[in-house]
């Protein structure tokens, strides 16, 4: 079997082109959301807290800033990308063409993720005119962020697979992303928490990919990076062992 | 026979709910051909196109398409296969050339300047290339999804009613450009409930009707074996029986004796060679009439008749 890559490099381009349609508003949004939280958390409230474990607050509070605005629009992203063409029916052209899970995934997934970086450094962009931060291992920040972006861009797939509506395709990141991800260390130590809440913490799997980020900016974090690293790679097999079963019973895509 | 470039052999399609949308279909696609399927709404034309295209898992049966396992080999199987769906489903905010583009690149095939112009041009489409599609009419969106098709350059493609909702100028030119693509060698495979299509384009023409292929044949050969004409010859005088010297034709008495009706012929213009030996009879033997109305019957007629068979036999 040889992979269509012509195929997967259509499918990425063209996925990537209809982010760039929406350029103003897929660039715009991310850099006032994140000046609203810096003026917010940052100024405002930041400028009253302690530092944390020696890290400024304004400074501590951006890996959870990034990995805020990567899970809500890599899900959404990936999600719409494959939802939209079974949406507007174009999705026969896909499955009728010489194209695989591989080729296929590579292409949506991997644009979704290619969206996911660049709005991470517009974050990283936008978060520098506010505060002054040292990243301390940006090769593992990059790879993390990669690896993050392409795991939720394939959870935003299967989310794009199973909706068949567009309430469903909201349900996942308004009722569980947004609330897990704000309540996952965005904006504190869990160390802060009291007993018993910064245990049920570690319940939450957000907190382990802040905590994961965070350590690659500052050296420091809720949960040791390894841990961190090992759930990514566990939720990473998880969507891919979906994804495979999607495309070999054809759920949702084949009748 | 030419060497089949698509066979299907019991093909059969149960969906989730029961329904048996193909019952142990077998058909051969010749090369170069035009290939009618009609039938009526839920026969099963779509899903038959579906499980060749990929569109739709066979529940069993064996699919071949230039040479190719279509469950195996479906890689190279689909490069040379373009499909033409139904509903008009394309990405509205995409320009008209992004869309052909990426539907070749879709396919494998290296960008082609020259032929995705030749594409658009032979479809009207030139001036419109970098519209976006929700800017076009129906008719021209539909131009727009045969250019998808046409992108990677098939040697098969399936036409899922072609001409559906578009008006008589339209799908004249539609038919014109079938026959430009046939002329460039492309077999084609179309479903249709106009069947003045069939009548017009196909060379063979295949009737389905609840998942059952009930007839597959040469649009000629079925006219031939199913076609007739019937005359209706009004007479002077009631007769109150057939007379001895119209006998040998296939005749009856209708309408209390006052007219003759003839039904016979196979199609091929035997009927209305009947119909004149006939009525030169009748003034031979002093019969007089005073009007004749012929009728020769068409491929919908013979389509009605087939369906109306397969009714009464459930």
């Amino acid at each position: 079997m040889s992979l269509n890559l012509r195929g997967t490099w259509s499918i990425f381009t063209r996925e990537l082109m209809r982010f760039l349609r929406t350029a103003f508003q897929s660039v715009l949004a991310p850099v006032l959301t994140t000046s609203l939280y810096f003026i917010v958390f940052g100024a405002a409230i930041g400028g009253r807290m302690p530092a944390l474990g020696g890290v400024d607050y304004a400074a501590f509070i951006i890996p959870g800033l990034v990995m805020l605005t990567l899970l809500g629009e890599t899900t959404s992203n990936a999600s719409f990308g494959i939802y939209m063409p079974r949406f507007t029916g174009t999705i026969y052209e896909l499955l009728s063409a010489p194209v695989g899970v591989a080729e296929t995934l590579i292409g949506f997934v991997g644009a979704a993720a290619a969206k996911s970086l660049i709005l991470a450094a517009i974050i990283l962009t936008t978060a520098r005119l506010f505060v002054p931060y040292h990243i301390a291992h940006p090769f593992l920040a990059v790879v993390y962020i990669m690896l993050v972006a392409a795991s939720f861009s394939l959870f935003g797939f299967i989310l794009g697979v199973w909706a068949d509506s567009f309430e469903k395709l909201g349900i996942i990141p308004v009722l569980f992303l947004t609330p897990l991800t704000f309540l996952g260390g965005t904006f504190y130590s869990i160390d802060m928490l009291p007993k018993p809440w910064s245990t049920v913490a570690l319940f939450n799997p957000i907190v382990y990919l802040v905590s994961g980020l965070r350590w690659t900016f500052y050296g420091q974090a809720d949960v040791h990076f390894g841990i961190s690293l090992g759930i990514t790679f566990v939720f990473l097999a998880v969507c891919v062992t979906v994804i495979s079963i999607i495309f070999k019973t054809g759920w949702r895509l084949r009748d | 026979m030419a060497d089949p470039i698509l066979e299907l052999e019991g093909l059969t399609k149960v969906y989730s709910g029961g329904l048996k949308a193909l019952d142990s279909v077998d058909l051969n696609i010749r090369k170069g051909e035009i290939f009618a399927l009609l039938g009526p709404n839920g026969a099963g034309k779509t899903t038959l196109i579906g499980a060749v295209c990929g569109l739709v898992r066979p529940t069993s049966g064996t699919m071949r398409a230039f040479g190719h396992d279509l469950a195996k080999d479906w890689r190279k199987a689909r490069r040379r296969i373009g499909l033409v769906p139904q509903e008009l489903a394309t990405d509205m905010f995409e320009p008209v050339e992004h869309a052909i583009a990426y539907s070749r690149g879709l396919f494998g095939l290296p960008p082609d300047k020259a032929r995705l112009e030749e594409v658009l041009r032979s479809l009207s489409l030139w001036d419109k290339r970098k519209e976006q599609i929700r800017a076009l009419s129906g008719g021209m969106k539909r131009r727009v999804l045969i250019a998808k098709a046409l992108a990677h350059e098939p040697d098969l493609l399936f036409l899922d009613e072609p001409t559906a909702g578009v008006d008589v100028e339209l799908r004249k030119d539609m038919w014109r450009q079938i026959d430009a693509m046939r002329a460039r060698g492309v077999t084609i495979i179309l479903t249709t409930h106009y069947i003045e299509e069939a009548e017009e384009m196909a060379d063979r023409v295949g009737i389905i009707n609840k998942g059952h292929l009930l007839m597959v044949d040469e649009k000629d050969a079925m006219m031939k074996r199913l076609g007739r004409t019937e005359a209706h010859i009004t007479l002077a005088k009631p007769m109150s029986e057939i007379p001895a010297i119209i006998a040998r034709f296939p005749v009856e008495l209708e309408r209390e004796g006052t007219a003759l009706c003839y039904r016979g012929g196979d199609g091929t213009g035997k009927g209305k060679a009947e119909v004149a030996e006939l009525t030169k009879t009748l003034t031979t033997a002093g019969i007089d009439y005073v009007a004749i109305d012929t009728h020769e019957s068409s491929l919908e007629d013979i389509f009605v008749s087939l369906l109306g068979k397969q009714e009464a036999a459930v």
